[in-house]
């Protein structure tokens, strides 16, 4: 692993309508690095996904990818070029195939050979279990297929950075661990990853370092280990006491 | 510019605004009958008789393909030669319009009714309420809420088409304008520009607020 | 009935149609054209224009084709403006059938899922490549259903160009009945002739309608 930080956070704020949903983050991420992010419904989460990739702006801060600055960057295109992104509602294009899904940004924004793009496409389908999906229409898939495309669209992109914003939160329960495998074998392979998620067994096998948000600001930034079994803070405490007894009950999801 | 003087003279003003009321009153006549008559048509359009549903395909794609002007003139000329029936231009209007807005408005009302999910009527009689108690309290202000912007918007599309009947001879706001424009043909040679642009703006302030509330309450109520 | 009149004239409305038909298609291209304008304006929040386009829309909307006409062909010359009675009409037809396009479009913009316009960008497309490959396609299959009626519209709208002495479908069957006492002859000619034009374009409508819901086109499934 590289130690000159791929992302860096600082003191990062945003607020909605005067109220601070992210009021002092800060953190840095190395390459091949994964880190989770959990917290409370509401602790900012999300907003902190999306102001990496620029689709909400910052209130202050500063946010650097590969030592350059991003936040409020004039070409947000070049940037979301290079981080990629996975949301909770997979968000495919229903007018496109699979195939026409997987090329778009490849052929259109990185200017790529459509053959190429196709091969590659091709592989990454079969290595993710879809190889004959190639030519379903998004609504001939399961919501775990949907999101198995989302995640190969995203990765055939080749981004510097992937963020992953509780890509299971919408998905049957059988569904989550074909979805979450593919993501643990991304992380086998080095990619970057920022994953936001309620899961937090898959959240202890595929972390290198757990950050706990609460109140907009970073509460606990530990190793997975250490922040499962001996957090330091009596709020991570509660928001881990209450998955024990979420985990017999099964929570609705938010 | 001195032409703008044109509408000012005389009664000119007085006698637009009387246009504008023959245009309003045949407009709102007709929109009232027609919101009357398509309630009963739309209740009709849901029933699954096929021979209903037959007649009221037919009637619909007729008034939603011909031409009001073409209509206007198969009842006023047409039905005076072939009955040897003399109606007034008026008369022949509010029967066109009512003819279209029904079969509109029933259609209307068809799709504001059957677009509530069955879900609703299946948990109204879960909550033990009576089949009138569901339509009172459950059915009818849904239907309505979709309904009352739509037939606002008809309102408006029958005031802008009653333009047409000044073609079958009646006196309404644009005809109106061509008499004040003709009479004025010498000492105000310019005053065409002027009278059509006052009868433009009439039109568009009869029509707006109508338009405005139909948006608000679409937006309000969806 | 008069079966040899209908013989007669049968080719003056045929020419008539043309006419018709004509200027009710390049009403509806440029219609379209001044509907995409007028939508790209207000979506992309474009200052000065998006206003001009808002007002210019409830303008179209809240006034009757006749009277726009009335000003163009005999208002407009009064001020050195002359058009020929063409070119009012389809001047008319496309500053009444702008308007209705713009908001058929603008209901297929907004049908668009706000997720698409980020998923998209999320891809690194530019905000052009975003709109022609993502959200467009799925805008204008959305609109389809509203730019059929907005067409159909339109050329019903056609028939009051008679008024301004173009020799439409209406001037015609007018002609007929002034100059011929042939009523019903007149008006049965009158009334195939827009069945022949526009029944079609319904059914072709309809059809076009149900292919793309067949397709499930906008039917993305959002969350739960």
């Amino acid at each position: 692993m590289n130690d000159k930080p791929i992302l860096e956070v600082r003191h990062l704020r945003k607020h909605f309508d005067g109220t601070g949903v992210l009021e002092d983050v800060s953190f840095a991420m190395r390459e091949g690095e994964v880190i989770v992010v959990v917290g409370p419904s509401g602790c900012g989460k999300s907003t902190l996904l999306r102001c990496i990739n620029g689709l909400e702006r910052p209130d202050g801060g500063e946010i650097l990818l590969d030592g350059a600055r991003i936040d409020g960057a004039a070409d947000l295109v070049k940037v979301r070029r290079q981080v990629g992104m996975v949301f909770q509602s997979y968000d495919l294009f229903p007018h496109m195939d699979v195939m026409g899904n997987l090329t778009l940004g490849p052929v259109q924004a990185l200017k790529q050979p459509r053959a190429q793009v196709e091969a590659e496409a091709e592989k990454a389908l079969a290595r993710v279990g879809l190889a004959d999906r190639a030519h379903a229409l998004p609504r001939q898939l399961s919501g775990g297929q949907k999101q198995r495309v989302a995640l190969v669209r995203a990765m055939l992109m080749h981004p510097r950075l992937l963020l992953l914003d509780e890509i299971t939160a919408a998905l049957d329960p059988e569904m989550v661990r074909e979805v979450l495998n593919v993501v643990l074998d991304l992380a086998r392979d080095g990619m970057t990853m920022l994953i936001v998620t309620h899961e937090m067994r898959f959240a202890e096998a595929v972390a290198d370092r757990v950050i706990f948000l609460e109140g907009g600001s970073v509460l606990e930034d530990a190793p997975p280990a250490r922040f499962f079994h001996a957090p330091e803070t009596d709020r991570a405490r509660q928001f881990l006491a209450s998955f024990e007894f979420d985990a017999v009950r099964q929570p609705p999801k938010d | 510019m001195q032409d703008l003087a044109i509408l000012f003279r005389g009664n000119n003003l007085r006698r637009l605004l009387g246009g504008l009321g023959v245009t309003l009153k045949l407009s709102l006549v007709s929109v009232a009958l027609s919101i009357a008559l398509g309630l009963v048509v739309g209740a009709l359009m849901t029933l699954k008789n096929p021979v209903l549903k037959a007649f009221f395909r037919l009637w619909l794609e007729t008034v939603r393909i011909v031409p009001q002007l073409v209509l206007l003139f198969l009842v006023y000329f047409g039905l005076a030669k072939a009955f040897n029936l003399q109606i007034s231009g008026e008369t022949a209007a509010v029967a066109v319009f009512t003819f279209w807005g029904a079969g509109e408005m029933g259609d209307l009302v068809r799709g504001a009714i059957t677009s509530i999910p069955v879900h609703q009527r299946e948990s109204s009689a879960a909550l033990g309420l009576t089949r009138a108690q569901c339509w009172r309290f459950v059915l009818l202000p849904q239907a309505a809420r979709r309904l009352v912007p739509q037939a606002i918007n008809l309102t408006t599309r029958m005031i802008k088409t009653t333009s047409l009947v000044m073609l079958i001879g009646v006196v309404e706001v644009l005809k109106v304008g061509s008499q004040i424009i003709d009479a004025a043909r010498y000492d105000a040679p310019q005053g065409a520009i002027w009278v059509y642009a006052a009868v433009f703006f009439l039109y568009f302030i009869a029509c707006w607020p109508i338009s405005l509330a139909a948006g608000r309450l679409e937006k309000k109520w969806s | 009935m008069d079966f040899d009149f209908i013989q007669r004239f049968a080719p003056m409305y045929v020419k008539a149609a043309g006419l018709t038909l004509r200027i009710g298609a390049i009403g509806i291209l440029l219609s379209l054209a001044v509907g995409v304008l007028c939508c790209l304006a207000r979506y992309f929040r474009v200052p000065v224009l998006r206003q001009i386009a808002a007002a210019y829309i409830e303008l179209a909307r809240n006034t009757p084709l006749l009277v726009q006409l009335f000003f163009l062909y005999f208002g407009l010359p009064k001020v050195g403006v002359k058009l020929s009675a063409e070119a009012c009409a389809i001047t008319g037809l496309t500053f009444l059938g702008g308007a209705y396009m713009a908001e058929a479009l603008r209901s297929g913009l907004e049908a668009v899922d706000k997720a698409q316009a980020e998923s998209g960008m999320c891809l690194g497309l530019t905000t052009l490549q975003n709109l022609r490959f993502v959200i467009l396609p799925q805008a204008l299959a959305t609109a389809i259903p509203a730019i059929g009626a907005n067409a159909i519209f339109l050329i019903k709208e056609t028939s009051v160009f008679s008024a301004v002495a173009l020799a439409d479908l209406m001037y015609v069957a007018k002609d007929l009945i002034g100059m011929y006492y042939k009523t019903d002859e007149a008006l049965l000619m009158l009334t195939v002739a827009y069945l022949a034009l526009l029944l079609p374009l319904s059914i072709a409508f309809s059809l076009l309608e149900r292919r793309l819901r067949y397709a499930g086109f906008g039917n993305s499934v959002q969350g739960q």
